[in-house]
């Protein structure tokens, strides 16, 4: 067991088969985590994100969706080999999820307190006062006061409502915590309260994070690490400093950049990437991102490109870096 | 130059159990032809409501709006029906506003219908066929149902439908909110162009302010229905004045390593609406507050030429 890589996902593949077709959702996506790291999934709807969230947990609803190939070793172990009994040991535990909606992630008929206390006596002997207590601990964590560990879902507002979801993805001390879009739902001034509160959390108590958003300043403030990920496919995988200021890009990064207004320069016109993602039931037999790409070339559109590394822990799936290296 | 739409101390409130919801509380403003007003601010502080009571689809509870140098105000029905021809709105969620029973064709058309314009058929369909061609839809889709269709294509068939009576005037209620980025900017650099070519009149709501900024000639920020700051958008990203601008505008996550600036952390929430103290009604959030803060409304008023701002302390905010 490697003490630096302690979460690893090799050439994960899930794909969703309906009655209309297969939808390939991920297609061999691999990265590693090591502790404390926070890891930056990017990407549009539809790119497979939220699905390898879900393949982690080993949550991938089935039917339709299954995990075809691929291993996530976490801590040494092969999660996708767990029986369902000790998945859910780890859930919650050791591998816990925040949800993108806190408005509908919370149980709207119990109390926070019943809500925080159900996961700490789920996997914590604990006696109910003690559990309580708790909760009541982990509350005033993400500052809300322990006063309203009684109160409903319904009587907070939707910053609150999220601190009251990462108090429950924390209540167990989790080594791995997985954010999916967490301050999407909430307005800048609040978003900056949790993004600033979730960052102190993650130092104090040591989690690794994956980060799953598609806001590009988020992942400036927060990650160590981004993968970008197109069409189900990790398009280019780097330290933060690679993907922002490194040289060398996939033309989709790039083009995801110039697609934001950016506050400090005034340009007259945005250079939106052309066209639509394609349809995950009838991906191109090339480069996924061929037909939207400037920089096409013949190979691209019947070759599958492979990950070149550009430089050490920056790699770019394309053909253009290919070439150079050969 | 004068100004196409012209609003003085606008009021909407809502009767509620608990109280009066002040959604818009004494709003003035005024946007010359051919430009664009943004309209900023978090959930909850009126932006919305603004918008469709000046399209009055809401009735206001004070205050006055004028179009064209004409007082509009909570006019009939039947002259409001006329107005339409000239004000139109794009609504937020490409999702739920469009009929999913229509046809793209039928969805577009239908304001033709309704007035009366193209009464063939024939006529009628060109006319969209042409809307379709403007707004970047191809053609094929004309007989296609919204939910065949994805995000940014439905946006487009709402920025169609709203074109489709030659309008001077759009409110443009967060068009691309729930769209990609990639799509995003598409939907923006069309809706520049259209502007340009068609003389369009935008007052753009939104909660995203680099989208703001960069549509908009000049910008409004708007806090729990009172309007905090209004100046051109260059100054306000220059030169803000309001205690609430200046966090807002430091609490946008930047795409930069570099330039991670110092954020201004507003403690607490939104207050109520509902039946508001008098006094500023950011006092409580404000690191800036003094006692007349929770006690006297502030005024709106010109600190510099073009630039106004709600507030008692904007010099010691500003230190």
């Amino acid at each position: 067991m490697s003490e630096k890589n302690f979460l690893e996902v090799k050439d994960l593949t899930i794909h969703y088969e309906t009655d209309g077709g297969v939808v390939e959702a991920v297609n061999g996506v691999s990265f590693s985590l090591a502790q404390g790291e926070t890891l930056g999934l990017v990407g549009e709807t539809g790119a497979g994100k939220t699905t390898i969230a879900l393949g982690i947990m080993n949550l991938v609803p089935n039917p339709p969706g299954k995990i075809k190939a691929g291993e996530i070793v976490f801590e040494g172990e092969d999660l996708l080999k767990k029986k369902p009994k000790e998945m859910r040991r780890i859930r919650g535990d050791k591998i816990s999820m925040i949800f993108q909606d806190p408005m509908t992630a919370l149980n709207p008929v119990k109390t926070v307190a019943d809500q925080i206390s159900e996961v700490i006596r789920l996997h914590q002997k604990l006696s109910r006062a003690d559990a309580l207590r708790k909760a009541c601990e982990m509350l005033e964590l993400v500052g809300i006061s322990a006063e309203r560990i009684n109160d409903y879902p319904h009587q907070f507002s939707g910053g609150m409502k999220q601190r009251v979801v990462i108090a429950i993805a924390l209540a167990c001390n989790p080594s791995l915590l997985i954010a999916d879009e967490p301050t999407t739902a909430l307005d800048v001034t609040i978003q900056a309260q949790v993004i600033e509160m979730m960052g102190r959390l993650k130092e104090e108590l040591k989690t690794s994070m994956i980060l799953i958003t598609h806001d590009l300043g988020v992942v400036a403030e927060m990650c160590d690490k981004v993968a970008i990920m197109y069409a189900g496919e990790v398009v280019e995988y780097g330290a933060l400093e690679d993907i922002y200021e490194g040289e060398h890009h996939h033309p989709y990064t790039v083009g995801l950049f110039g697609a934001i207004p950016d506050l400090d320069k005034d340009t007259d016109r945005l250079t939106p990437i052309d066209g639509l993602m394609p349809d995950p039931m009838a991906l191109p037999q090339g480069c996924n991102f061929c037909p939207r790409c400037p920089h096409r070339r013949p190979e691209c559109e019947t070759l599958p490109p492979k990950p070149h590394e550009v430089s050490p822990g920056h790699t770019i799936r394309c053909h253009l870096f290919g070439k150079e290296e050969a | 130059m004068g100004s196409l739409l012209e609003v003085k101390h606008l009021k909407k409130y809502f009767k509620t159990a608990s109280g009066m919801l002040h959604a818009v509380d004494d709003v003035t403003f005024s946007i010359p032809e051919g430009e664009t007003l943004g309209v900023v601010g978090e959930s909850g502080c009126g932006k919305s409501t603004l918008g469709r009571v000046v399209l009055g689809l809401l009735d206001s509870t004070g205050g006055e709006i004028f179009f064209e140098g004409e007082n509009i105000t909570n006019v009939s029905q039947e002259q409001f029906h006329a107005l339409r021809r000239k004000m139109q709105i794009i609504f937020q969620d490409p999702y739920s506003s469009l009929n999913p029973r229509m046809s793209v064709g039928d969805i577009i058309g239908e304001p033709l219908q309704i007035f009366g314009l193209c009464p063939e058929k024939e006529a009628r369909e060109e006319r969209v066929k042409e809307l379709m061609r403007v707004v970047g839809l191809d053609q094929r889709f004309i007989n296609s149902y919204p939910h065949e269709l994805d995000g940014g294509r439905r946006q487009r068939i709402g920025i169609a439908r709203a074109l489709s009576l030659d309008p001077k005037f759009i409110v443009c209620d967060e068009p691309v909110s729930a769209l990609d980025v990639s799509i995003q900017a598409q939907i923006l650099n069309l809706m520049q162009d259209l502007q340009e070519e068609h003389g369009l009149t935008y007052m753009f709501i939104t909660h995203n302010l680099s989208v703001v900024k960069h549509i908009s000639d000049n910008i409004m920020v708007m806090y729990l229905g009172q309007m905090v700051e209004l100046c051109s958008a260059k100054e306000l990203f220059s030169n803000n004045l309001h205690p609430y601008t200046k966090a807002l505008l430091s609490a946008i996550p930047r795409p930069s390593i570099r330039q991670q600036q110092q954020r201004i952390l507003l403690k607490g929430e939104l207050s109520s609406p509902i039946d508001p103290k008098p006094g500023c009604r950011f006092a409580v959030r404000c690191n800036y507050a003094t006692p007349a803060c929770f006690e006297q409304d502030p005024q709106l008023r010109e600190y510099c030429p073009g630039h106004f701002v709600a507030c008692h302390n904007v010099e010691a905010a500003n230190q």
